[in-house]
């Protein structure tokens, strides 16, 4: 498992208060892990600020899926 | 008029996150003050604050046990001590598994005086610091003051009047008297009703401090800083927690085989119409709530046992409370009892009411009344009337009146009684 995705789970159990065992890459955040709109809005920022990227809107509303979120990170970070 | 009864109970307070435990420790002469540790407040005028302790202490209040890791995360304090105040009530009354029929019928009146201060102080500052896109999406329903109701309805589904009083100090007197007539006038057949506060952060400690309501002079001696009625009094100590009550229509809860711990019989408000903080100098709207919550109760003033007073502990607001309540008790003051419990928890603000009436409540399932902690040297105003100084008394209580001002100077009293 790469660095990415740790940290990107660690903030999504952290965020939504969910198992670690039910945050795997294939988790839906919205239908698997019970987040709404506004929690995705809050993961973002928590992303953004641990990477240190930036993730315009359109490409936030992309990102339904744990492993959206860790592909988007690492083509984009520095 | 349908009559409404009290069947459940909930407190956190910073002497106990439960009814028995905060009430032992109350019984007990314990106090909640201590320096603040929230915030390093080592360069502020208050220094101290009745908080409710963390989990690992011996009466601590654990917020994971009723309040989802999520909704914590989002929420400011006085919501979470709000939720699991409520979560204690419904679960005393024994209702948490009402059919949907009766959850139409059951509403939530749970306000705050002040709401998610601490909240929208840091939230500010991150505004400040990194820009708008770094607000939390939660910033706003996480600070609002009718979100307890709102938190509180979600996850026991009650779809009755949604409601959430906002009357600076008098809230949860104001939140139970509302909801009793939401009750009476057959809007709803059971209500949660209370009110709960956190504003000890940075900016509520300095703005309180500011307007000159808080001690200073205790900074060393938290513990004896509350100190109702004496002569070395020299402004309020805040507190936090929340007070939520069931109440219940009586047939309702006669049909269910309830434990009825009270009935709510009178109710009183008035405005004073003088200052936004300074009470009235003749305490008229003082007077006047309390008069009118005796008159619609029915009973006489000799039937009053026990005055839990608002008594804050200010120079001012105290002696205009015990005047006012000298002129309308007249000769009847001599066989009621009177003490103010903000001596041992401090000031819970919009918290006050509700946590005060639970107060009365268990004085009078007891039969015993709560101690004014630190009255050493009363002020000659007290002279005949029994404060209840030091330590608690036991004697028979079957009514009970309950007084909450704020500023705006707005006022409520609350009269309930024992069933007989």
């Amino acid at each position: 498992m790469s660095d990415t995705a740790d940290r990107v789970k660690k903030i999504v159990v952290e965020n939504l208060g969910v198992e670690a065992e039910k945050v795997t890459e294939d988790a839906s955040f919205i239908d698997d892990l019970g987040a709404d709109s506004l929690d995705i809005v809050e993961l973002v920022m928590a992303f953004e600020e641990e990477f240190g990227v930036e993730i315009p809107d359109d490409a936030a509303e992309k990102i339904t899926t744990v492993k959206d979120a860790i592909t988007y990170i690492d083509e984009h970070k520095d | 008029m349908r009559r409404v009864v009290v069947t459940g109970l909930g407190l956190v307070t910073p002497l106990g996150a439960d009814v028995e435990t905060a009430w032992r420790n109350i019984i007990a002469g314990k106090s909640g003050a201590a320096t603040i540790t929230r915030f390093d407040a080592s360069d502020y005028a208050c220094r101290i604050a009745c908080e409710v302790k963390p989990p690992e202490h011996e009466y601590g209040f654990d917020a994971g046990k009723r309040v989802d890791h999520k909704v914590q995360r989002q929420v400011d304090l006085f919501i979470t001590f709000g939720i699991d105040a409520a979560g204690q009530a419904i679960e005393d009354a024994g209702l948490t598994d009402m059919s949907e029929p009766e959850r139409y019928r059951a509403g939530c009146s749970i306000g705050s005086g002040i709401g998610g201060l601490p909240g929208i102080e840091s939230e500010s500052l991150v505004l400040a610091a990194k820009g708008p896109r770094r607000v939390s999406p939660h910033f706003v329903h996480g600070r609002l003051i009718n979100l307890i109701s709102g938190q509180v309805s979600i996850k026991y589904g009650l779809m009755g009047p949604n409601h959430a009083v906002v009357t600076a100090c008098s809230t949860g007197a104001h939140s139970i008297g509302d909801a009793a007539r939401m009750i009476a006038m057959d809007d709803a057949d059971v209500m949660l009703a209370g009110g709960a506060e956190s504003a000890i952060c940075p900016i509520g400690i300095a703005g309180f401090a500011q307007a000159r309501a808080l001690s200073t002079n205790f900074n060393d001696t938290p513990e004896r800083a509350s100190r109702p009625y004496d002569v070395d009094r020299d402004g309020f100590v805040m507190g936090e927690g929340a007070g939520v009550v069931v109440l219940e229509e009586y047939e309702h809860a006669k049909a269910r085989g309830a434990k009825i711990y009270a009935e709510v019989i009178g109710y009183g408000l008035s405005g004073d119409a003088y200052h936004v903080t300074a009470p009235h100098p003749e305490g008229s709207g003082a007077y006047r709530a309390m008069e009118m919550a005796m008159r619609k109760s029915g009973l006489a003033l000799s039937d009053i046992d026990y005055v839990n007073a608002h008594g804050t502990s200010t120079p001012l607001g105290d002696e205009l409370e015990l005047g006012a309540v000298r002129r309308l008790f007249g000769s009847a003051i001599d066989t009621m009892s009177m003490s103010s419990t903000k001596s041992a928890i401090g000031h819970l603000l919009g918290g006050a009411g509700a946590v005060e009436s639970i107060f009365c409540i268990l004085a009078m399932r007891d039969g015993i009344v709560p101690p004014t902690l630190n009255l050493d040297n009363p002020s000659e105003n007290c002279a005949g009337v029994d404060l209840v100084p030091h330590k608690a008394k036991e004697r028979r209580v079957r009514a009970v009146l309950n007084n909450s001002f704020g500023f705006g100077g707005t006022n409520a009293s609350l009269v309930m009684k024992a069933m007989d």
